[in-house]
C-alpha cells in the first residue's frame, strides 16, 4: 500500500502542502525578516531524513530588509541545481536560541523515486529495518 | 511596486479621481513640506523633487485608470559638489517613494566603492550582491560613484560592480531604486564613459552650492539644535567668516559650516575654562565673535 503517493519527501515546513509559490515564498521570509532572522539557502541531492547538514548556496543573507533580494538567490540556486533539493533556512541568533526556525523546501526534482525498506538480519532472530533512497544509488550529481 | 494597495476603477474616458485627494492620502506631503523648512535654499533640487513626486502621483492615477502598468524608471543621479545636501535628500527621496508605494520599505543604504568592489578576482560579485540584497525594498545610495569606474587601471574590479548594477538596475525595477552621487564633472564623465548607466537614469538632479545668507542660516539652525546661539557680533564675525572661507580651497558648504561651528564652540569651552568665573546660563550657550576670530582663516588666511 502506498502511504505517501507521489513519494515527495516531508521535510520541514509546509512539505505536505502543494509548492509553495514564490509570492508564498516572499510572505514567509518576511515573516522571517520582520523577527530579525539570518535567511540562507541551501541544497543536497541526498533525500535522507537524517541528511541535516545541506550544502550552502552563497553566504547566510543578515540584515536584509526585504524578501525580494533572498528570492534573487533561491532563483539563482534553482538555476544552477535545477534538479536538487532545495530548502531555505530561517536562524534565530536570539541568547538561548541559536537554532534554525523556519525551514522549507523551495525546489524539489521532478520526480522523486522514494524510498525502499531495506530489512537486515541480525544477531537472534532480530530484524534491523532501515530507509534507502533509491536516488542514492547513483553517484552524487548524477542522481535526479 | 506594490499593486496590492492600490485599488483599481473601472475605466472608462470619464472616470474621475481626485487627485487632491490621493495626494493626501499618499501623505507626501507632509515629507515635502519637511524638506522644505528643514533644507535651505536648494531651490532648483526642491522644485525637481516636487515634479518628480507629482509625476509619480499621476503615475499612480493612471496605474488606477489601467492606463500604464509598467513601473517607471525612478533610478537618479545626484550630482552636486560636497556638502551641498545630497544625503540628505536621498534619505527624503527614499521616504517620498516609499508613501507614494514605490519602494516597499523605504530605507536608505548609503555605500562607497569600497563596499561594492572587492580585493581580488571573484570578491566582487558577492560583495555588491549583497549590497544590493540589502538594499532591496529601499533605496540603494551610492556615494561618489564615479570611483567605481578606474580607466587607468584595466584591470580594475570596479567595472564588474558596474555591470552587476546596470543588470539589477533594469530587471529589479520593482525592487530598488539606485542613487548615484558625485561632483558634477566627475559624474559627467563617468556617464559618458559608462553609456549604459546613463541610459538607465530617469532623473538627473543639480545641488547648487550654497549662498553665503543660506549657510549663515544653515548654521543658525545647526547651533539652535545643538542650544547654542549667536550674539548678535559673532553672526556678523561669522557672516565674514563664510565669505573668506568660501574662497579657499576645499570648501565644503555645509559640511565646513559644521566644522567651524564645532571648532567655535570649543574655543568658547576655553574661553570660557580660562575666564574661570561664575557662569550665567546665558554665557554657556553663547558664542562670541573672539571664538570665531581665532580661527586661522582670519589669522593667516588659510583653512583650519
Amino acid at each position: 500500500m502506498m502511504t505517501n503517493p507521489g513519494n515527495r519527501v516531508t521535510q520541514g515546513q509546509f512539505s505536505f502542502l502543494p509548492d509553495l509559490t514564490d509570492a508564498q515564498i516572499s510572505a514567509q521570509l518576511k515573516y522571517a525578516l520582520k523577527n530579525g532572522w539570518a535567511v540562507s539557502v541551501e541544497y543536497t541531492d541526498d533525500p535522507h531524513p537524517r541528511n541535516t547538514y545541506w550544502e550552502m548556496f552563497g553566504n547566510p543573507m543578515f540584515d536584509l530588509k526585504d524578501p525580494a533580494g533572498i528570492l534573487m538567490e533561491i532563483n539563482s540556486c534553482r538555476k544552477t541545481f535545477a534538479s536538487h533539493y532545495i530548502r531555505v533556512t530561517a536562524f534565530n541568533s536570539t541568547r538561548g536560541v541559536e537554532s534554525p526556525t523556519m525551514s522549507f523546501i523551495v525546489n524539489r526534482p521532478k520526480k522523486e523515486p522514494g524510498f525502499g525498506l531495506a530489512r537486515q538480519e541480525a544477531d537472534g532472530r532480530n530484524i534491523r529495518y532501515t530507509v534507502h533512497s533509491y536516488a542514492t544509488d547513483k553517484p552524487e550529481g548524477e542522481r535526479y | 511596486m506594490n499593486d496590492s494597495n492600490i485599488p483599481v476603477v473601472p475605466s472608462n474616458d470619464d472616470a474621475r479621481i481626485d487627485l487632491e485627494a490621493e495626494f493626501r492620502s499618499s501623505n507626501i506631503k507632509e515629507v515635502l513640506d519637511k524638506l522644505d523648512s528643514e533644507l535651505i535654499g536648494l531651490v532648483p533640487v526642491k522644485t525637481r523633487i516636487r515634479e518628480i513626486a507629482a509625476l509619480l502621483l499621476v503615475d499612480r492615477v493612471r496605474r488606477r485608470l489601467e492606463l500604464s502598468s509598467e513601473t517607471p524608471t525612478l533610478h537618479m543621479c545626484f550630482s552636486g559638489n560636497p556638502g551641498t545636501g545630497k544625503t540628505t535628500v536621498a534619505m527624503r527621496m527614499a521616504q517620498i517613494l516609499h508613501r507614494l508605494g514605490y519602494v516597499r520599505e523605504g530605507h536608505l543604504v548609503a555605500v562607497t566603492r569600497d563596499d561594492l568592489v572587492g580585493q581580488y578576482i571573484g570578491h566582487t560579485a558577492p560583495k555588491t550582491k549583497e549590497v544590493i540584497k540589502k538594499a532591496m525594498g529601499g533605496v540603494l545610495f551610492i556615494d561618489e560613484a564615479y570611483y567605481l569606474y578606474k580607466p587607468e587601471n584595466e584591470r580594475d574590479y570596479g567595472q564588474e560592480s558596474i555591470e552587476i548594477l546596470l543588470q539589477v538596475m533594469e530587471n529589479n525595477r520593482d525592487d530598488l531604486v539606485v542613487i548615484l552621487a558625485g561632483y558634477k564633472d566627475r559624474m559627467d564623465k563617468f556617464f559618458s564613459s559608462n553609456p549604459g548607466m546613463r541610459s538607465r537614469i530617469a532623473h538627473h538632479v543639480d545641488f547648487p552650492d550654497y549662498s553665503v545668507d543660506e549657510l549663515l542660516a544653515i548654521a543658525k539652525i545647526m547651533l539652535k539644535a545643538q542650544n547654542y546661539l549667536f550674539s548678535p557680533e559673532a553672526e556678523a564675525m561669522f557672516r565674514e567668516y563664510i565669505g573668506r572661507r568660501m574662497k579657499l580651497p576645499h570648501f565644503a558648504n555645509g559640511r565646513s559650516v559644521r566644522n567651524a561651528l564645532d571648532r567655535a564652540r570649543l574655543r568658547q569651552a576655553n574661553r570660557l575654562f580660562v575666564a574661570g568665573r561664575s557662569l550665567a546660563k546665558r554665557d554657556v550657550m553663547t558664542i562670541e565673535p573672539e571664538d570665531i576670530l581665532a580661527s586661522r582663516v582670519f589669522q593667516e588666511g588659510e583653512t583650519d
